[in-house]
């Protein structure tokens, strides 16, 4: 026991500055961190919380905190942001050596998983009761780990969409496709009249995701990926991995795919911009780019040249055709490293803040689907209402909303999942050798 | 090295400053540069991914990471990478450094431009390189000429080449100014005597400029071995190690094992053979280029 502790010492110690050398600043919260051994706590009085945000698309989060503190300014929160790669590596090392913020950011999935063996989250089962009835029960079970809630979700829900240029299909004569039969067909037409069938930004990976964990649903159900997830031993064998691995490989070896699909990059959403500028017929991309849709390109999509609609079927397939993937939600949870009054501020900010009318309202007003049931009369009001009730509809009528895969899966094997997915995009490996590595990550 | 020499160095010792002089640096340097080091290999006997305390396992990160075909794919890239960055920058730089301390016309406008790409920090040539290279949006769509739009950065055996050569454009500045310097410290007699003596300019780089430079051969060298094999910021903003591993050398491939797939055991096993590799090589080098041959300089010419 004492080596042990002494040795997480050293550890936390390089981690601590290995960190600062990566990030030049290491600002760690002040108050709730170190107070963790209780008896400091009681004296100093000022139970401030702390909280890490993603910088990027949505204000939400500053705002709702902005809100809080104007109201509660003797249970105020610290906030800081972070941009999202950058916290990603951030937060981790910060949970692992005890400087957590009281509110930890995250994906659900195998992340927080980790997070609740390890004890460094706290049960919030009891406080959270309200907030949980508001939202859509399938989005609030990424949040629940073994029975008890140890996350609160906090943002809008991500299925993955067919997008599609609707001015190209009507130039070619193409009817959307609806079945993967239809897709590999209207590949032909599109390539013969020297337009790309999709997009994909391949330099970023997580993309490939997408199509592996739609063909794989539509083949195979949701109970293929549940067995990885179970490490049930050589899980990655279920056929229908490889019959979606196999038609991934069909789709790349009849040019499905614009040229130079390796090195797009969706950080800088050239993926987006090869489908409005008419050289890429379709793509399947997160709901959340919709908005950036808006932002580049508003005319186009605002009158109908963007298209939108829900991955097509494959014939034969065991899986429900209403079965979305993607991101559910991202989740607040509570540090076990804070004290006492800031773990309890952090539960009333969740039940009070998250996913009331104001939170929802602004949520809608960026174009973002809120996992909260009931919504339909106030979507319809929206702008961008035939966007949002497609994605809103495909949320709360999925019978199953799988988790990106990346983020469902412990680190280690998401990594290795990533570069070999990668590696049959590109032709490089055959579906067998991508069977045999990820078998050998399940332990 | 003579007796007499060496006891002469150890009165002029202790005539000097008090050794606890220095022990404010020495204190930086092992609290900075040492315990990391021991506690990266501590860390490279335990399994630990992150979070909660770490625990000993032995040897087994070891020989995981010694047998994991990612980490042979990982040297060879990283060797592969220090041998083209050589044989690319080394060649280059002395022919830029050369002319550079000649005197032709405009040279010193030409100087400034072949300088410039040192200004930029690696993060901006990277996104810049990126964008140019897009194979969609990038310089082939700009000029229309078909040959740039390949896909630079998304093939497999293209993207360590286009790697190397973004990573020179950024260092050849440097080593240049490094040759220029040389160039400039070597007499002019020795250039007359051989024009007197009927060389041509081939000759005479060859048979004066090179064997002169010797020195600043051996130290431009070093640093690009050590440089290339340390190489992180630019191959990790440009290609993420990518397409599949083709890019991932020895730093990148620590660090991905560390701070994505969390296995910090695994990333200190890489960190450790970092450092014996980066120590062979510049003892190595520094053995073959030989401190009592580089004092010789002063003597000679």
């Amino acid at each position: 026991m004492q080596t042990k502790r002494r040795l997480s010492v050293v550890a936390a110690l390089t981690a601590s500055i290995g960190l600062l050398a990566a990030c030049g600043s290491g600002v760690q919260p002040g108050e709730g961190s170190d107070a963790g051994d209780g008896e400091s706590s009681a004296a100093g009085g000022s139970a401030t919380a702390s909280a890490w945000i993603t910088t990027g698309s949505s204000a939400l989060w500053a705002d709702s905190f902005e809100w809080w503190n104007e109201q509660n300014p003797d249970e105020a929160f610290e906030v800081e942001a972070f941009a999202n790669d950058a916290y990603k590596e951030k937060i981790r090392t910060a949970v692992g050596a005890g400087n957590a913020p009281t509110l930890i950011f995250g994906w659900g999935g195998g992340g927080l998983k980790e997070y609740v063996d390890n004890g460094n989250v706290v049960d919030i089962t009891e406080g959270t009761q309200d907030v949980l009835d508001r939202v859509i029960p399938s989005v609030a079970a990424g949040g629940i780990v073994d029975g008890s809630v140890y996350g609160v979700p906090n943002a809008q829900s991500q299925p993955v969409i067919m997008y599609y240029n609707a001015e190209l299909f009507e130039q070619v004569g193409a009817e959307v496709p609806t079945t993967w039969d239809e897709v590999m067909e209207v590949t032909a037409t599109f390539n013969e009249a020297g337009i790309a069938p999709f997009s994909v930004a391949g330099q970023s990976k997580w993309p490939y995701l997408m199509w592996i964990q739609y063909l794989t649903d539509r083949i195979g159900g949701p109970e293929v990926f549940q067995a990885v997830l179970d490490n049930e031993p050589d899980a990655w064998s279920d056929p229908a991995i490889t019959e979606a691995l196999t038609k991934i490989q069909e789709l790349v070896e009849a040019d499905g795919f614009v040229d130079g699909y390796g090195s797009v990059v969706a950080d800088a959403n050239a993926d987006l911009a090869l489908l409005y500028t008419g050289r890429a017929a379709m793509m399947l991309q997160g709901s959340w780019v919709y908005s950036t849709f808006k932002a580049d390109a508003e005319e186009f999509t605002m009158d109908g040249g963007l298209g939108y609609t829900t991955f097509p079927e494959v014939e034969g397939g065991a899986g429900d055709p209403a079965n979305i993937v993607g991101n559910t939600s991202n989740y607040w949870s509570v540090s076990a490293d804070a004290d006492e009054a800031a773990q309890e501020t952090a539960v009333s900010y969740l039940n009070e803040i998250i996913f009331d009318e104001e939170y929802t309202d602004l949520l809608l007003s960026e174009g973002g689907v809120p996992p909260v049931t009931g919504l339909e009369d106030r979507i319809a009001e929206i702008e961008d209402s035939s966007f949002v009730e497609l994605a809103y509809g495909m949320v709360r009528d999925a019978p199953h909303f799988q988790l990106s895969w990346d983020q469902a899966l412990a680190p280690a094997a998401a990594q290795e999942l990533l570069t070999n997915l990668e590696n049959i995009f590109l032709l490089q490996i055959t579906p067998q050798e991508f069977v045999d590595n990820m078998n050998a990550t399940i332990e | 090295m003579t007796r007499g020499a060496g006891t002469g160095a150890a009165r002029r010792r202790r005539t000097g400053p008090a050794p606890w002089l220095a022990a404010p640096a020495l204190g930086f340097f092992a609290f900075f540069a040492l315990l990391p080091l021991v506690g990266v290999l501590v860390l490279s006997f335990t399994s630990w991914d992150g979070l909660g305390s770490p625990e000993f396992i032995g040897g087994s990160n070891w020989s995981r990471m010694l047998a994991d075909p990612l980490t042979h794919n990982a040297i060879w890239l990283s060797v592969k990478v220090v041998l083209l960055c050589l044989l690319f920058q080394a060649p280059a730089s002395l022919l830029l450094g050369v002319f550079m301390a000649g005197k032709q016309k405009w040279r010193e406008v030409l100087s400034i431009l072949y300088f410039l790409p040192l200004l930029f920090s690696s993060a901006a040539v990277a996104i810049a390189f990126k964008s140019l290279l897009d194979p969609n949006f990038g310089l082939g769509a700009a000029t229309g000429l078909d040959f740039l739009s390949q896909d630079w950065l998304g093939q497999p055996d293209l993207a360590l080449v286009v790697t190397v050569f973004v990573i020179s454009w950024c260092f050849i500045p440097f080593h240049s100014l490094l040759y220029q310097a040389g160039a400039r410290q070597i007499p002019t007699t020795m250039y007359e005597a051989a024009l007197l003596d009927g060389a041509n300019t081939w000759q005479r780089f060859w048979q004066i400029t090179i064997p002169q430079l010797r020195y600043t051969i051996v130290t431009s060298t070093t640093l690009i071995l050590v440089g290339s094999l340390t190489y992180f910021d630019l191959i990790y903003v440009l290609t993420g190690g990518g397409p599949g591993d083709a890019t991932r050398i020895l730093p990148l491939h620590m660090y991905l094992t560390g701070f994505r797939s969390f296995d910090m055991g695994g990333a200190s096993v890489v960190a450790v053979l970092l450092v014996v590799v980066g120590l062979t090589m510049s003892l190595g080098l520094n053995r073959m280029s030989g401190s009592h041959r580089m004092d010789s300089q002063q003597e000679g010419a």
